[in-house]
């Protein structure tokens, strides 16, 4: 249970943190709004999801094929291909290709995955400087932070907070608080870093198979700056992300981009498919995919919990989820917050380590609805909950089931049951709650923090719809 | 290490899940007018910032001859093929033109510091999404459409396709890739302070398009 008490803990801190507060807020309120534009017409808004859920599916069913495919592309194309198990084995093979290149400098675009692997704390235990170039990747990595939330990493700060960040590592520089003047010093700042570095690191948003194409989505251009400008590049992404054909492309990029931001389309779509020809000028000679596993092939054994792996990592369920926007993506104390978050996090890190991110939810069921890949995030959120306190071996293959199960919570339902189920029992126990109401406990806990305990009422309901005159119950 | 290969691909195929069909592509109506496509792909640019100018094809010299030294881009960046010559053969002297010719490693401080704007030309355009399509190559490298701080772009009109779908399906992008191919809409853009968008974070600050008719 030390699990509860400390995510408790980060609740508190949360919610206690008013300036990230009012900045989520006013956050996840614009992101909304604006995904809101993009989709006017709610049957074009199903027909787009219908597709997108079923190019997903598709790719999840053919998953071991289209992963030979894809290596078998990429490799006529040149591009060298590793298997990674774990965020250990990942993180090993990507310092020994920066090793043997001797690389010393490396610019990283932005990559979840990445995050996953704590890639950049390896790295730097070895001696190798690794500097995040998206804008909000580089004010967290200043702050020694952990992205709050997947597309928008810095979103709990504001300007006055970034401005003095940059005054702190910067001293030389002068003092701003004027949002374009400090995008312009971090420009200046990692152009230089750009032209220096010796091999650039980046995420995948989708690979597809048919051509052997790493497909990536940004809006600064330090993704293009980052795979262009080194002579190595290194791409990590995670096992779902390969679709099959170029066609199922467009489809998902669009629903996205108009999900994630509520932007029509990015300013940038980059396809990389392979490393420099021998005639061409720049570009990397050397390009490199490490494809990560960390309990996705384990979640995809589950015919439920496969469903999570549809996700193309838009953030559109924790933009409109009213416990993270209350919260923030640090309590959660994951790489993914919200309600994705509190689906994936569990399955990769055991229901025991963190399945108390479930418990968190309203079950509202906004996520669900504007997933833009129909995840049924409410249902599997359910399910795990039922699996962290489930005492009968179910077939679920998640590590940590039944790990929250409290031996009064699970009695008092069996008790529950027993009285409920046997309607001689039942009267006598409503008989017994009506004569001695005055007797109900007043501290139940949590709930009377900051509510009145619940009182039974003087008549049952059976006998006020008798005094009413319903004859027939 | 191999052995993560096959540990990941056998665990994969233990557990061989339905036949879920792949879904037919979608091509939205490609019957759009030209005429259409033009004012389409000309409004959503504009939206995000980008210039447009429509031009006759045969007035383009003299577009570059008149607007760089108005504009003070006086040092550009062009690449090795035809459109190059064009360009370079009209700019008057003031000009200062560097062609994209060596390897990058012999002049990248050079490309990141003394280019005012790159010049190139375009593979396509989508309408829809207001996006031009670059294929860079060895005439027209990556580079040049990324770190100058001006990107002027060449559009035939001729080359614009109504969806990203279309373009793939006609240009029959699924027989051969090239190193990178890019969708560019708009010039380099981040709302990652406060959600306030400011243009020109790690690409071209300013997106100029020229539409040839």
């Amino acid at each position: 249970m030390q699990q509860t008490e400390s995510f408790k803990k980060r609740i508190d801190k949360a919610l206690h943190n008013e300036q990230a507060r009012i900045n989520f807020r006013s956050g996840m309120s614009g992101l909304m709004t604006k995904r809101a534009t993009q989709f006017n017409d709610d049957q074009e808004l199903q027909n787009m999801r219908d597709h997108a859920r079923a190019i997903r599916s598709y790719s999840l069913s053919h998953l071991p094929e289209l992963l030979e495919q894809l290596e078998q592309k990429l490799v006529s194309n040149g591009i060298q291909v590793h298997w990674a198990e774990n965020s250990k084995q990942a993180n090993e093979i990507i310092y020994q290709i920066l090793k043997k290149a001797d690389a010393k400098t490396v610019v990283k675009g932005k990559s979840m995955v990445s995050e996953e692997t704590g890639l950049n704390e390896y790295l730097e235990h070895k001696d190798i400087e690794i500097l995040e170039s998206d804008l909000g990747e580089f004010i967290i990595q200043l702050a020694k932070e952990m992205p709050s939330h997947i597309v928008m990493p810095a979103i709990h700060k504001n300007c006055k907070e970034v401005a003095e960040l940059f005054k702190k590592h910067f001293p030389d520089l002068p003092y701003t608080e004027n949002i374009e003047e400090l995008t312009l010093m971090a420009r200046n700042i990692l152009r230089d870093k750009f032209v220096k570095a010796d091999a650039g690191i980046s995420g995948v948003n989708f690979a597809v198979a048919e051509t052997g194409t790493l497909c990536l989505v940004e809006n600064e251009g330090n993704g293009r700056m980052s795979t262009t400008t080194p002579n190595l590049h290194i791409a990590i992404t995670g096992i779902e992300k390969v679709v099959a054909r170029l066609s199922d492309v467009p489809p998902l990029f669009s629903i996205l981009t108009k999900s994630a931001l509520g932007q029509p389309i990015t300013a940038y779509f980059n396809m990389i498919s392979r490393p420099r020809p021998a005639n061409e000028k720049d570009g990397p000679q050397h390009v490199h995919l490490v494809l990560l596993d960390n309990r996705r092939s384990q979640i995809r054994m589950d015919d439920e919990l496969l469903d999570t792996l549809r996700c193309i990592r838009c953030g559109s369920c924790i933009n409109h989820c009213p416990v993270y926007v209350q919260l923030g993506g640090h309590a959660y104390g994951t790489v993914y917050p919200g309600p994705i978050g509190s689906v994936l996090e569990p399955q990769r890190l055991g229901l025991d380590k963190i399945g108390a991110l479930t418990s968190a939810c309203t079950l509202c069921g906004a996520c669900g609805e504007v997933c833009p890949v129909q995840i049924p995030l409410p249902k599997l959120i359910n399910r795990l909950r039922a699996e962290s306190v489930n005492s009968q071996r179910s077939e679920a293959q998640i590590s940590g089931k039944g790990s929250l199960r409290k031996m009064l919570e699970a009695n008092t339902w069996v008790l529950w049951k027993w009285i409920y189920a046997n309607p001689g029992l039942y009267r006598v126990f409503r008989w017994a709650a009506r004569r001695f109401r005055k007797l109900s406990p007043n501290r139940l806990g949590g709930w009377t923090q900051y509510r009145t305990a619940p009182v039974p009422a003087a008549k049952s309901l059976q006998q006020l719809a008798r005094e009413e005159g319903f004859s027939n119950e | 290490m191999n052995n993560a290969r096959e540990n990941i691909l056998n665990h994969l195929r233990t557990n061989r899940k339905t036949n879920t069909p792949l879904p037919e592509a979608i091509f939205p109506e490609d019957n759009w007018e030209r005429e259409h496509k033009i004012t389409q792909i000309s409004e959503r640019m504009q939206a995000v910032h980008t210039e447009v100018h429509r031009i006759p094809t045969d007035g383009m010299a003299e577009w570059f001859q008149q607007q760089l030294p108005l504009r003070k881009l006086n040092r550009v960046l062009l690449g090795d093929n035809e459109l190059a010559n064009t360009i370079e053969s009209s700019m008057p002297p003031s000009i200062q033109v560097t062609r994209y010719l060596r390897d990058i490693e012999e002049w990248k401080q050079e490309l990141f510091q003394d280019i005012d704007a790159g010049i190139t030309s375009t593979f396509g355009a989508i309408a829809e999404t207001g996006s031009l399509i670059l294929w860079p190559n060895h005439e027209e490298p990556r580079l040049m459409s990324l770190v100058p701080p001006i990107h002027i772009a060449v559009l035939k009109a001729d080359d614009i396709y109504v969806s990203f779908a279309e373009a793939i399906d006609k240009q029959q992008w699924g027989n051969y890739m090239p190193a990178n191919a890019l969708l560019i809409s708009g010039p380099s853009k981040t709302a990652d302070i406060e959600q306030t968008l400011v243009y020109g974070v790690h690409g071209p600050r300013q997106l100029i398009v020229l539409i040839l008719e």
